[in-house]
């Protein structure tokens, strides 16, 4: 099996240095990036299909071209390789132009099965996956808790969540699933990966490359943009309770009370 | 003509509307009379009365288109092609829908159909220059961003527990209205729905959580999470520690990597309050933390803290909550 993985870059969610830059977009140079946690999961799930039905594993990220480091960290846990769209033109992207992008890289690659996580970290949107599905016309299943393909039949199982329990989707691949946490927690990159990850093929594309020209996407063409920012009100004092549990608990309600929620 | 202003009416597994587009429904209007756009509501689905019916409490005017095959087929790459080829034939300026799994693989196909930007997860809709400006909160809540649109067209999707829904003075009408355009995505089967014991409504609808984490220590910790999530008529949730370590599901599971919640109450019991699970609970009205250890990180963001073990704090509450409700 052929797998692509969606691979973004975030900036570390356990950093508190976040911030956007005076052209409000985001100030990369103030924290360190990091793979996008969700998409760890959707690349564990990756390699687990190949581990069982043999293949390979082929990240995909679109990004600035330092994210080759990023890369090779979620290289280190076990793809084959990975593919970096970069070009100055493609600072400012917004949704609509990542979408563009990631169709366009997708169409030059050979695959069974594109896999996104659920969402990142830093946008937060998770609307990128259904958008490239529909603008390649791949089959779309969201929210997978189990991935089961079939490559004789040439078809995919999903188990998908849902309000009251799982929809049971199939479909013909190649298609795209966005995955969740549910299939199972990432593995730690082993030293004999790391090692590995060091000599493994990253491709770097431009929009060029793509048959892109420079202002069908990036800065030139977004359709949204922040006008202002504000820091959120802090909260107020913490109040510290100790003491019996009963007199604890009457406290708690009390001010449960107090606050009109009971 | 003046613009309009489309929302779109999402289902409950029942068939009815579901919480959020009532929400969303109610925030649309609101920027639609500052902004002097007609207000259009738009229910596609395999039986879409009762959802239409209900849209048009809170709008004027639903229209309600029957897609028979959403009845066994996965529902957001149908719905969305629909409502890209209806927004094609009608014309609106801005589209709103609510910022669940649906309303994202929602937003996501008529995106990329339509061409139009998003502004997903608004925590507030305002109206200024001619155009919708969108409060969003980033970085895992860190940062509030005001946005808006380049063009005079766009989507926002908003967040749960945004707005207080609220009915209309005057009910509006439902049109049955023929579907546009083809089905020309590829259609994906739904061959079977497993029923999951125990599935509740969704967290990020609800006004209480009661959230249980490491310090829970095992699935049978949870029935106590679960008791006093039922005596304040809340949900339970979780941490990713409790979810990974299989004591609950992960449609429980809020933070980082699971849902973002915003309800009145947050009771956590057994929760550190590490920075992954703050960004999924922090903007919660009130937060109350039972923890053993005064320093743990929720200490520093809860309302109220009560150190003590969690099983002897959590019965007491118990007792105390059902005396109340007699």
């Amino acid at each position: 099996m052929r797998i692509v993985v969606l691979v973004k870059p975030v900036p570390d969610p356990a950093s508190a240095g976040e911030r956007l830059g005076p052209d409000m977009r985001l100030d990369r140079a103030a924290t360190p990036a990091v793979v996008n946690a969700n998409d760890e999961y959707a690349l564990e799930a990756a390699l687990k299909l190949v581990e069982q039905h043999g293949g390979e594993v082929t990240l995909l990220s679109m990004a600035p071209s330092t994210a080759t480091d990023t890369m090779r960290k979620a290289l280190a846990m076990g793809a084959t390789r990975g593919v970096l769209v970069t070009d100055p033109a493609l600072e400012g992207s917004d949704l609509v132009s990542t979408v563009t992008v990631l169709a366009a890289a997708l169409k030059s690659l050979e695959y069974d099965l594109v896999l996104a996580g659920a969402d990142t970290s830093d946008g937060g949107g998770g609307l990128v996956a259904p958008g490239v599905a529909a603008r390649l016309g791949l089959p779309y299943l969201s929210y997978a808790a189990r991935i089961a393909p079939d490559p004789d039949a040439g078809t995919v199982r999903v188990h998908r969540i849902a309000p009251t329990g799982f929809e049971v989707l199939e479909a013909p691949m190649p298609s795209l699933v966005v995955c969740t946490q549910a299939l199972g927690e990432p593995r730690y990159p082993s030293l004999k990966g790391i090692m590995a990850a060091r000599s493994k093929e990253v491709t770097t594309r431009s929009i060029a490359d793509l048959g892109l020209a420079d202002d069908a996407v990036g800065g030139a063409a977004v359709t949204t943009r922040v006008t202002g920012t504000e820091k959120p009100p802090a909260r107020g004092a913490t109040k510290v309770v100790r003491g019996a549990p009963d007199e604890a608990a009457r406290e708690v309600v009390a001010f449960l009370a107090e606050r009109r929620i009971i | 003509m003046r613009g309009a202003l489309w929302v779109h009416g999402e289902l409950t597994p029942e068939g009815g509307l579901a919480k959020i587009s009532t929400e969303v429904a109610t925030a649309a209007r609101t920027v639609a009379a500052e902004a002097g756009l007609d207000l259009v509501g738009v229910v596609i689905a395999a039986d879409p009365a009762a959802a239409a019916a209900e849209l048009a409490t809170y709008l004027p005017r639903v229209l309600a288109v029957t897609e028979p095959a959403t009845a066994d087929h996965a529902a957001g790459m149908i719905v969305g092609q629909r409502l890209a080829a209806l927004i094609e034939r009608d014309g609106p300026a801005f589209l709103f829908t609510g910022a669940g799994p649906e309303g994202r693989d929602l937003a996501g196909v008529v995106s990329a159909l339509t061409g139009w930007g998003v502004l997903w997860n608004a925590v507030a809709v305002g109206w200024t220059d001619g155009r919708p400006t969108v409060r969003m909160s980033v970085f895992g809540g860190k940062l509030l961003t005001d946005s808006t649109f380049t063009g005079e067209r766009g989507i926002v999707t908003i967040r749960p527990n945004v707005v207080s829904a609220e009915a209309a003075a005057t009910p509006g009408t439902v049109e049955p209205t023929d579907a546009a355009g083809e089905l020309s995505q590829p259609v994906v089967r739904i061959v079977e729905r497993l029923e999951e014991a125990g599935a509740a409504a969704p967290i990020e609808e609800a006004k209480i959580i009661v959230a249980g984490g490491r310090g829970v220590g095992g699935a049978e910790g949870f029935t106590l999470v679960q008791e006093l999530a039922d005596a304040l008529g809340g949900a339970v949730g979780a941490t990713r520690a409790a979810v990974d370590s299989g004591w609950i599901g992960y449609s429980q599971q809020i933070g980082q990597t699971g849902k973002i919640v915003k309800p009145q109450l947050y009771l956590a019991l057994g929760v550190s309050g590490a920075i992954q699970h703050k960004v999924g609970m922090q903007t919660a009205g009130t937060i109350v933390a039972v923890n053993r250890d005064p320093d743990a990180p929720i200490a520093e963001f809860a309302d109220l803290i009560i150190v003590g073990d969690l099983f002897e704090v959590g019965r007491a509450l118990l007792v105390e909550l059902r005396a109340r409700s007699g």
